[in-house]
């Protein structure tokens, strides 16, 4: 008798196991991204507003930032503009855009009359940036630590909700006492 | 209009699913046979609410309905129509959809098929298939919809993930899912005969027929999935052991155990416990790979739209049905014992071993495959898991079933006397050996240790198979559908055997680069490179490169591999180049621009690597061939002077 038994233990076993990795399994809404908890990719690229200049990953160790996948030829990128505004005026997360794919004097055309609320915008014109952050579509965000760790990947447009729920805590929870 | 259509369609379904289950487990508990005959009007009235439902949707895609979310996110009006047809299984929601209208096939053919079983058990059957449907309904209409609406509606969809705009993938996912859902008929049929609380072997021949086409499917399914990632992906390979990936290959590794021990059952009514616990192993497996692809649990490159929300559902479905059935098979599994023996030799011998090690096999996929998430939850650290662990492993258990699988076609039932074999096993053996020796050595002239071992075993299985069966052609004795999809099948097996043994030793992969007019000479071959020139799609842009392929001198092909960029997505994807030349599979793929005119090239010369698709294809074909058999389409129900009475409720 005990033996028919020992396949629901196994089972039962097993059920424990997967319940423990859900609890650990990335959040919802999450395209599974292998970057999570993984430095974020380097790059190196020209400034949108200044050419002349470079925006580097490197330059940007030390503080959190959200890095932001947009384009003018996106929709959804419209969408999520105002809520990027407020991020800005916030205050507390600084915003670099990757300007992806895109022709350059419409992104500062669209830049002056929807406003600015990046610190920097990198120009990507061949893609090659965004293949290495494994973006599938504009928009995408993510979140970087000042350890250069990619923490969270929202897909799609930026909400309230998102960054009051999902952005904030996790900044606010890295550095307690300096919400 | 229409997608409110569905989603109603939908809840309708979900209510004649719960009907479905109720009238017919309950109604067979309790002996109300008039209760039963509501069953089938539930299975049609089901089918047709999810037929319309998978309607609606695929009218959605084809109008380009983009206020349908689902439709926003994976369509585009620049998609080609079959593309449009074939997204609505390109992400989590439709592929629910196309699993539920899959069961609903599957139910309706064993409605159609079970009519001359005994009405009680053929009631208990659909029962449990309707419990399975009910809990896939209320998960997508619970997590995953469809249908839902949004608002305002786009003015264009987001496309369909471009990797997923190729013919071999778009065919996949059906044909994999008829596999993983056709499980469910095994495992309703073995849940029936638990609630019944006996298992005769008519029940292994009823069985059989079905399980071996959802095995024929799966294996298509599989092989087209590998197809589709040497092909398309361009990554260079057939197989990656991914999470997703193992969770197809597990499911067949038991269903093919499963298949073997039906046999026993069937014939010397044995393994009956055993068979009962393959059956619903097998459905599991099934169930345990959508878990893992749609919870996220396991990062693959496969996997889109994770959600524990849904995670949590699909763990709760699994203890609902898989402890269910487990709890089921603990109370009743003891009764059913067998009182018939058979001798070490005995094909019966051969088979267990044949379980043993393909459960085996499947349990190292498993344990390979979980490491990962167990270490993760442990907070031991990441782990990842590779083909380092993969290879060997399955390769001790599948070598001892190869070797074993010659003698054990030979062997007789229940007496273990092989001597009569003897000398048919050496021959063949010798003539395997000396065959593939001298193919390797002579053709090839170096090799690894592995290379003259599965050679031979794959040459012998094949002279081993057909030997008998041209012995009876040739003198005019008939020979069964079941034996001849079984030859089929083995022969199937070794093609993929040589194939992959061919594969594994003999691959050249060079990446080079090269700048217009160059040549470069690799695997006995010459390629000159013409330089890249832009090219168009429907929905894309590309740089197409151009080869011309030599071999000592002579042309084989000219060779155009592209890079491509879809537009909407904005996704670069890799377009190889391959051509077939006297089986050798020549493979180019485009890489970076360096510079100048120069581009770094990947070339990749497979001995006969198409041959793993075709022997994919034959086994499917065996089974079918099998599945056929006249023996399974009438099988008596009540029939005392069969020996199926003298096996039944033997406890």
């Amino acid at each position: 008798m005990n033996r028919f038994l020992l396949p629901l233990g196994a089972f039962l076993l097993l059920a424990v196991v997967l319940a423990i990795g859900i609890r650990h399994a990335p959040d919802k809404g999450v395209i599974a991204s292998p970057l999570l908890g993984r430095p974020a990719p380097q790059f190196a690229l020209p400034d949108l507003t200044q050419p002349a200049r470079l925006v580097r990953s490197v330059d940007l160790k030390g503080h959190w930032y959200l890095f932001n996948v947009w384009g003018t030829w996106c929709g959804e990128c419209r969408a999520e503009h105002e809520t990027l505004l407020r991020v800005q005026r916030a205050g507390l997360v600084p915003l670099i855009g990757l300007d992806w794919k895109d022709d350059a004097s419409e992104a500062r055309a669209w830049l002056a009359q929807f406003g600015n609320p990046y610190q920097a915008v990198a120009v990507d014109a061949s893609g090659r940036v965004a293949i290495d952050w494994g973006v599938y579509g504009a928009p995408e965000t993510f979140l970087v630590d000042p350890r250069g760790i990619v923490v969270y990947k929202h897909v799609g447009a930026l909400t309230d909700a998102v960054w009051s729920q999902e952005i904030l805590p996790r900044v606010g929870a890295a550095r307690p006492g300096k919400s | 209009m229409l997608p409110e259509l569905g989603h109603f369609a939908l809840i309708l379904a979900l209510l004649l699913a719960a009907l479905q289950a109720f009238f017919a487990i309950a109604g067979a508990a309790r002996g109300r046979d008039r209760w039963l005959t509501a069953v089938t009007t539930a299975v049609a009235g089901q089918a047709v609410m999810v037929a319309t439902a998978m309607a609606c949707l695929m009218a959605s895609f084809v109008g380009n309905d983009f206020s349908v979310t689902y439709v926003a996110e994976n369509s585009n009006s620049a998609l080609p129509l079959f593309y449009r047809i074939a997204a609505l299984w390109g992400a989590h929601e439709g592929s629910l959809l196309l699993w539920i209208f899959l069961l609903a096939v599957w139910t309706v053919a064993v409605a159609f098929g079970a009519r001359r079983l005994p009405p009680r058990f053929s009631a208990r059957v659909l029962g449990v298939l309707g419990l399975v449907s009910f809990g896939f309904l209320l998960f997508t209409l619970a997590t995953s919809n469809p249908f839902l609406r949004l608002d305002p509606a786009a003015a264009d969809g987001r496309d369909l993930n471009p990797i997923l705009q190729d013919p071999g993938l778009a065919v996949h996912p059906p044909i994999l899912y008829t596999g993983y859902v056709g499980f469910s008929v095994a495992f309703a049929f073995a849940c029936a005969a638990m609630l019944e609380g006996r298992l005769d072997q008519s029940w292994a021949r009823w069985t059989r027929p079905w399980t071996v086409i959802a095995w024929s499917f799966l294996t298509c399914g599989i092989a087209l999935g590998s197809f589709w990632a040497y092909y398309e992906l361009g990554w260079g390979g057939f197989w990656f052991w991914d999470p997703v990936e193992n969770a197809s290959f597990m499911p067949w590794l038991v269903g093919t155990a499963l298949i073997h021990s039906l046999a026993v059952t069937d014939k010397r009514g044995l393994f009956k416990s055993w068979t009962l616990l393959l059956a619903i192993l097998a459905f599991s497996l099934s169930l345990l790979g959508t878990f893992l692809v749609r919870s996220g649990v396991l990062v693959s490159v496969h996997s889109f739209a994770a959600d524990p929300q849904r995670g949590i559902f699909i763990l709760a479905f699994l203890i609902v049905i898989i402890g269910g059935a487990l709890c089921l098979y603990a109370w009743r599994a003891p009764l059913l014992r067998s009182t018939a023996g058979f001798e070490l030799g005995a094909r019966e011998s051969f088979l267990l071993f044949n379980n043993v090690l393909l459960v085996i096999a499947a349990g190292t996929v498993f344990a390979g495959t979980l490491a990962p998430l167990i270490s993760d939850a442990l907070k031991l650290g990441t782990l990842s898991v590779g083909p380092p662990y993969f290879n060997p492993t399955f390769l001790m258990s599948m070598l001892p079933l190869l070797a074993l699988l010659s003698v054990g076609i030979h062997a007789n039932w229940k007496r273990g006397r092989l001597k009569d074999k003897q000398r048919t096993l050496l021959y063949t053996l010798v003539a395997a050996a000396v065959l593939g020796c001298g193919l390797v050595f002579g053709v090839y002239r170096h090799g690894r240790l592995l290379t003259p071992v599965g050679a031979t075993l794959g040459l012998w299985i094949i002279l081993a198979s057909a030997v008998d069966p041209i012995d009876r052609w040739r003198r005019g004795l008939s020979l069964s559908r079941a034996v001849l999809g079984m030859t089929v099948a083995h022969i199937g097996l070794a093609v993929a055997v040589i194939a992959l043994t061919t594969v594994q030793s003999f691959t050249t992969e060079r990446d080079v680069a090269l700048a217009p007019g160059a040549t470069v000479a690799a695997g006995g071959y010459e390629f000159r490179f013409a330089g890249v020139r832009p090219a168009e799609g429907p929905n894309y842009s590309a740089i197409a490169g151009t080869l011309f392929v030599t071999h000592h001198g002579a042309p084989v092909a000219v060779l155009q591999p592209q890079k491509r960029q879809y537009w909407i997505q904005r996704q670069v994807t890799s377009e190889t180049a391959i051509k077939m030349y006297h089986g050798d599979n020549i493979l180019l793929a485009l890489g970076e621009d360096l510079g100048a005119g120069r581009w770094s090239v990947r070339i990749q010369i497979r001995p006969l690597v198409s041959l793993i698709w075709l022997a994919a294809f034959i086994m499917a074909c065996g089974g079918v061939l099998a599945a056929s058999d006249r023996r399974f389409r009438n099988v008596k129900v009540a029939a005392p002077a069969t020996e199926a009475v003298a096996t039944e409720r033997s406890a």
